[in-house]
């Protein structure tokens, strides 16, 4: 596979027996998300045994179907417990979990703070798109104020949450966010997660026509990633715009960075001093 | 990604796998390709792709391939455009993603 790059590349990784194309809308992102999973694997040079894909309920949980690595397709809201269990029981594999806004934030919301608090050395990507896609378009967490869903046809009425915000307060080791337009950056975001130790978690903006787009005056997804290109911009940059003015902007990058060691990493130790009697 | 030359690239779309998005259309700066009236995305310009990578990382379906052009290479089916409906032929029957759901 040495010099395969590009779309031959993702094709390698992809489980062909599985029915193709895949199961996402026109224009989904989860897609793109899953080739840069792929790349950023085979770029870290992984094996494709020594990684654990684990997957939510929603659309994005579909992705672990298509992709030739360990996958596990779990239960709504619980894809980190099941992470945790594998991660603690092999603690060299690179445990990846997949999850939607409504997976990790709604459903899920205690699983996420407390996998961050525990610091355990998996590497959660949640493919934000800001709307239930696969049940047919409820409001989410992460759904604006103000947005027109299934379940707020007179526009959303509660404050959403901010994900990577949230997963920095409740202690995460990484947090990034990037977006499915900005992929050269997402593929480096999702290799600094799965390297660095402890907790991760790369927050991807990713559109859903379907159900969140159609409803909230864009035309076509096409029209949704030339929102995600002008919206989703550095965090530098969204900083140095006044608060009143920033509107839709979104900011990305890498906003924490620690090298605490995670809890699979401490309990391995502490076992090894009780076994050496110390 | 290599030279940023015109010429030196064969673009390739597998039909079967594209849904009709139109983002590579969109966003290529070299404008090559268009939808046609099936919807599909088509090769129109393949002399002006610049391999500039962006319709590769893009394309949510894999369905496009950017490879240097090798004449001796290229099969014959692909020059006269056509080319193979989708990358691989097997295909299993899913449950449907309301039953996972
Ligand atoms: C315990 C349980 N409750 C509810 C559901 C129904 N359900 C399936 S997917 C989903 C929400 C998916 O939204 P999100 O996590 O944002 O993912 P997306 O489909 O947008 O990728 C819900 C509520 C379920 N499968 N299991
Ligand atoms: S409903 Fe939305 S999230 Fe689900 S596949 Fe379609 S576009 Fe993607
Ligand atoms: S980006 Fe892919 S799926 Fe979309 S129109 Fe182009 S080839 Fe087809
Ligand atoms: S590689 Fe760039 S220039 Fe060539 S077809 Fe794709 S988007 Fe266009």
């Amino acid at each position: 596979m040495a010099d395969i790059k590009g779309t031959q590349l993702i094709h390698e990784y992809l489980r062909h027996n599985k029915k193709f194309p895949h199961v996402f809308c026109s224009g989904c992102g989860h897609g793109i998300v899953l080739g840069s999973l792929i790349r950023s694997i085979h770029g870290l040079g992984l094996s494709k045994d020594d990684v654990c894909i684990v997957a939510g309920i929603g659309c994005s949980g579909r992705l672990a179907a298509y992709v030739d690595f360990n996958t596990v397709h779990t239960c709504h809201g619980r894809a980190l417990t099941f992470a945790t269990g594998i991660k603690m029981a092999k603690p060299g594999m690179h445990v990846i979990v997949v999850m939607g806004d409504g997976d990790s934030m709604a459903i899920g919301g205690n699983h996420l703070i407390h996998a961050a608090r525990r610091n355990i050395g998996v590497t959660a990507l949640i493919l934000n798109n800001n709307i239930y896609g696969m049940t047919g378009g409820q409001c989410s967490p992460t759904t604006p104020a103000g947005a027109n869903t299934q379940t707020t046809p007179m526009g959303q009425m509660e404050q959403s949450f901010d994900c990577a915000k949230l997963c920095t307060a409740a202690g995460a080791n990484y947090v990034a966010r990037g977006s499915v337009f900005h992929v050269k950056r997402l593929d480096s975001m999702i290799m600094e997660g799965i390297m660095n130790p402890g907790f991760g978690v790369v927050e991807i903006m990713t559109p859903c026509f379907t159900q969140y787009g159609r409803k909230n005056g864009f035309k076509s997804p096409v029209d949704m990633f030339h929102a995600l290109k002008k919206n989703v911009i550095q965090s530098d940059r969204f900083d140095a715009i006044p608060e009143e003015e920033r509107g839709e902007k979104v900011p990305s990058g890498v906003f924490v960075k620690k090298d605490t060691p995670g809890l699979e990493e401490k309990f391995y130790e502490m076992a090894a001093r009780c076994q050496g009697g110390s | 990604m290599s030279a940023k030359s015109k010429g030196k690239s064969r673009v390739t779309i597998f039909p079967d796998w594209c849904k009709g998005c139109g983002i590579c259309a969109a966003f290529c700066p070299a404008k090559v390709m268009e939808l046609n009236d099936q919807g599909k995305a088509v090769v129109v310009r393949e002399e002006e792709c610049i391999n500039c990578g962006f319709c590769e990382l893009h394309c949510p379906d894999f369905a496009i391939m950017v490879q240097p052009k090798v004449d001796s290479e290229i099969p014959a089916g692909s020059k006269s455009g056509q080319v193979n409906a989708s990358p691989t032929g097997s295909v299993e029957s899913e449950k449907s993603i309301k039953e996972k759901g």
